[in-house]
């Protein structure tokens, strides 16, 4: 630590313009650092849309600019989900799309011609710069420390718990959402501090922004209820309590009930009821207030007992009548699996299949925050010594947060703020004291202090004491460490956040990177020439068919119609496919045709050792089917009777007969000298003679085997089975041999 | 209840027996009690309840400024519409439900807005406000009630 930069800069930032001038430059430094550290993805890669959902928002996006607003709020897509489709304008969140419409539109306007894709990659980078000014205006409402803002903001922009959803390309709601978390926070915050309608409404504004982007609006439906009611339980039920959180309820839910997808979920679910009950409790307590100020002590005890009896009992006796009549839906399946982790695993497996709804691994919060997750409790410590209104706010958070974020992967987005902004204020006052230059008054402390240590012993010792002109902490050694440790864990936190991003979470996993036995870079992009054949091979209305992930990307990047995507808002429909999949193809057959499928699409990763294909995504299709239909297909049929799971010569009958095995397998064998063929993904030799297939016909491989096509074969010109009529293709010689043979066998007896 | 005989009883147990009055009073009046105490009961919690009442209208007539009354003429019709509201929902059903919620929430949310401006423009209040003034309360009020309508419009279908 050199002393002298800090010097020069604590005198040029003595006055208060040049502060506010070099704070600027810092907050835009740190918005620049952090869409910076997001665009490994477009280096190393290109500028390509990321992953699964991101290419459902693009299309949409791509929609909306083509056709309208209004054709796209009125939106029913039927090229999802044939032959049901998909009221797409009514049941998706709409913030992200007109967001980077309204973008595209004003860019338009300033005659910039800009692609709406490139808009659409780069959405997420340039909100996480919005997001780090939001968690510097947060933090500053929370502390008086002037660096404790920035360094929140700092710490917002590069953290890899917030970027791994949000790099560049990566599409998804989050991209917005956490911003729009943030500053919902922040403004929910300042208006309960200043008790004002405005900022109440404004808070309400940016909720609704919030509902219309992301379906986690619900933490925030919960959590300002939840604070609002540890303030009341702590008695600090004040009147600005009152105006801000009413103006915010009132205004709030009206404009989250705008959004068709929510609708009347704010009245009608549990999940919002805490809000609900809130808000009809602050009326109560702003009334009793009134009445408390307005007639003396003990006649407002007797009133508040009438009155809190009569309306408790009339409470209990609507919330009865409501339940029972069933007014208010039960919670949703997804919010039970928040309470006990294992509810989705039994009851909904489409929930459970989903790998961010998984629990979270204990590393994983340390790979995400670093020394962010030990500066946290220190942090809420912090809060707990002021503890003023918005203190209670953070640790709420903190509490709330934490624990979701150990139920959900996912969740882990929704507590990166809080660790934020409590790891900034921990480190900030860490800071502040060690680096300020006064070195406190020893004069004044230090003689009481060596007085009341010494008094017993010898006078001597005292003199010594005082004579030193600086102790303990204020010395210059101490204070030296820690800012040099605390600079050494910062720099490391930088490292940690840049090589977390560029190893982790810049891969667009839509195209897929490996290296060659020199080091160098070599790109798989089996993907998208698996979608541009589909795209430049297939009739306009070709019905693809393919386990629901790939649903998007197939309707994104190939623009052919599916009968699953990841929407899943129909079980059954995905358990259909899941039952073609896992059945034999006499069974899959009269499915397919029943679904006009023209294509059927597989993931295979044996050849290069890609693990996350179909094979090993098998037994999700197997349970979601098991689900629908339990006797026809069956979990344990699929493990061998040791309890396997295995794909090779001795695998069980229903594993080796079923759709996905052949297609997956079909004509595998070729690749390879006779007997020699090799799964490398499951690690196991196949059997030496292949799968046939009668039904399907092999369209399309891709160069690395990742992507198998098949088409769906038409009826038989001749009215045979598809099994007899592949046979007899297959040439002549084997039949007639067999049917000589049986006849012969039959003279003989 | 043996208590209640006093002529003039203590305030904790006035409480309790007004409470167990007005819960005894939806219940079967077939409830065996006796008819003389119940009826000291009621008298004296009526007088209590009387007295209250007095003391608050009272207290309200004096100190509350001529704007204010009027600012609680407004909150009371919003009150009446809102009960008429969810009176007819109750007796009519909600059919469009989109209109009733609109509606319904316009009322709510106007009550609420109006008493958030009520509350920052009160004399007592001010301490809770540093930052709002009368008319930073008012300019307030319009702006949130616009949004507020426009967002019952838009929802109104």
């Amino acid at each position: 630590m050199s002393a002298d930069p800090l010097h020069v800069l604590a005198n040029a930032g003595k006055g208060q313009s040049t502060r506010t001038v070099l704070r600027v430059i810092i907050l835009c430094l740190i918005a620049a650092a952090a869409i910076a550290s997001r665009l490994f993805s477009v280096i190393r890669f290109e500028s390509i849309i990321h992953e699964f959902d991101p290419w459902f928002n693009f299309r949409a996006t791509k929609y909306l600019v083509a056709n309208g607003f209004y054709n796209f709020w009125n939106w029913f897509d039927d090229r999802t989900w044939h032959p049901l489709g998909r009221v797409t304008g009514g049941t998706l969140y709409p913030g992200l799309m007109v967001t980077s419409g309204a973008i595209y539109h004003a860019l338009r306007t300033l005659t910039i011609p800009v692609d709406i894709r490139n808009i659409c990659v780069l959405l997420a980078p340039a909100f996480s710069g919005l997001t780090a000014f939001a968690a510097y205006l947060l933090t500053n409402e929370m502390t008086t420390s002037s660096s404790a803002g920035l360094l929140a903001a700092v710490f917002m922009g590069i953290t890899p718990g917030y970027i791994s959803r949000s790099v560049a390309g990566s599409y998804d709601n989050e991209a917005i959402a956490i911003f729009l978390l943030v500053f919902t926070f922040y403004l929910w915050i300042k208006a309960l501090k200043q008790g004002s309608m405005l900022w109440g409404a404004l808070c309400a504004l940016f909720y609704g922004y919030m509902v219309a982007s992301w379906g986690g609006y619900a933490f925030i439906t919960c959590l300002l209820p939840l604070h609002a009611f540890v303030l009341i339980c702590m008695g600090r039920y004040s009147t600005r309590l009152y105006v801000s959180y009413t103006t915010w309820y009132a205004l709030g839910t009206l404009a989250s009930m705008q959004i068709p997808f929510v609708g009347f979920l704010p009245v009608k679910t549990s999940e919002h009821m805490p809000a609900l009950g809130i808000f009809g409790f602050l009326q109560l307590l702003g009334f009793l207030d009134y009445v408390r100020s307005a007639i003396p002590g003990r006649q407002f005890q007797t009133f508040l007992w009438l009155f809190t009896g009569g309306v408790f009992s009339v409470a209990l006796a609507a919330l009865v009548v409501v339940t029972s009549a069933g007014i208010i839906a039960p919670w949703g399946g997804r919010f039970y699996s928040l309470w006990d982790t294992s509810y989705a695993k039994i009851h909904i497996p489409i929930i459970a299949s989903v790998s961010e709804h998984q629990p979270t691994a204990w590393p994983a919060f340390f790979f995400d925050l670093n020394f962010l997750i030990w500066l946290f409790p220190a942090g809420v410590y912090l809060c707990f010594q002021q503890l003023a209104d918005e203190h209670v706010f953070l640790v709420v958070y903190s509490l709330f947060g934490s624990y979701f974020a150990g139920v959900m992967v996912r969740l882990m987005l929704t507590l990166t703020p809080v660790v934020c902004v409590t790891a900034a204020v921990a480190a900030s006052s860490l800071l502040d004291t060690y680096l300020s230059d006064k070195s406190p008054n020893p004069e004044e402390y230090h003689p009481e202090d060596s007085n009341d240590a010494t008094s017993k012993k010898a006078p001597k010792a005292g003199l010594k004491s005082t004579n030193k002109p600086v102790v303990g902490i204020y010395g210059f050694v101490s204070k030296g460490v820690i800012v040099s440790a605390m600079t050494i864990y910062l720099l490391l936190f930088v490292l940690h956040c840049t090589w977390v991003t560029s190893n982790a979470y810049s891969s667009p996993s839509v195209v897929l990177a490996s290296k060659m036995p020199d080091g160098s870079q070599h790109i798989i992009d089996d993907y998208r020439e698996a979608y541009q054949w589909l795209r430049q091979n297939t009739k306009e209305d070709a019905k693809i068919m393919s386990w629901w992930d790939y649903g998007y990307q197939i309707g994104g990047m190939a623009d052919r119609p599916t009968l699953v995507d990841n929407n899943t808002w129909n079980n059954t429909h995905i358990a259909t496919v899941g039952k073609a999949m896992s059945s034999s193809e006499e069974v899959s057959y009269p499915i397919m045709r029943q679904h006009e499928v023209d294509y059927v699409l597989v993931v295979f990763g044996g050849l290069l050792g890609y693990s996350g294909d179909d094979i090993n995504k098998f037994l999700w299709m197997v349970r979601i089917a098991e689900g629908i239909w339990p006797d026809e297909v069956k979990e344990r049929d699929f493990f061998t009777p040791r309890g396997e799971y295995r794909v090779d010569g001795e695998a069980t009958e229903t594993m080796k007969n079923s759709l996905m095995y052949k297609m997956s397998y079909y004509n595998y064998n070729t690749l390879f000298p006779p007997g020699q063929a090799q799964d490398r993904v499951r690690g196991s030799r196949l059997p030496e003679v292949g799968p046939t297939l009668n039904v399907l016909d092999e369209a399309f491989t891709s160069e690395n085997w990742i992507i198998r096509i098949y088409k769906v074969k038409d009826l038989d010109n001749l009215g045979r089975d598809h099994a007899s009529a592949a046979a007899f293709e297959r040439g002549q010689k084997k039949k007639r041999p067999a049917k000589r043979r049986g006849t012969r066998y039959l003279r003989t007896e | 209840m043996a208590k209640s005989r006093n002529v003039t009883p203590a305030p904790a147990a006035a409480a309790a027996a007004a409470a167990a009055a007005t819960t005894a009073q939806p219940a079967a009046p077939a409830a065996p009690v006796a008819a003389t105490p119940a009826k000291k009961t009621t008298a004296a919690s009526k007088q209590n309840w009387d007295q209250l009442f007095n003391n608050l209208v009272s207290y309200y007539q004096d100190s509350t400024p001529q704007r204010t009354k009027l600012i609680d003429a407004f909150l009371a019709f919003l009150a009446v519409v809102g009960v008429l509201q969810f009176v007819y929902c109750v007796l009519a059903g909600n059919y469009p439900f989109n209109a009733f919620l609109s509606g319904f929430s316009a009322t709510v949310g106007q009550f609420v807005l109006t008493a958030s401006l009520r509350i920052q423009t009160t004399e007592a209040n001010k301490a809770d406000f540093p930052s709002v003034s009368p008319e930073r309360a008012f300019a307030d009020f319009v702006v949130c009630s616009l949004i507020l309508h426009f967002f019952c419009v838009n929802f109104i279908n």
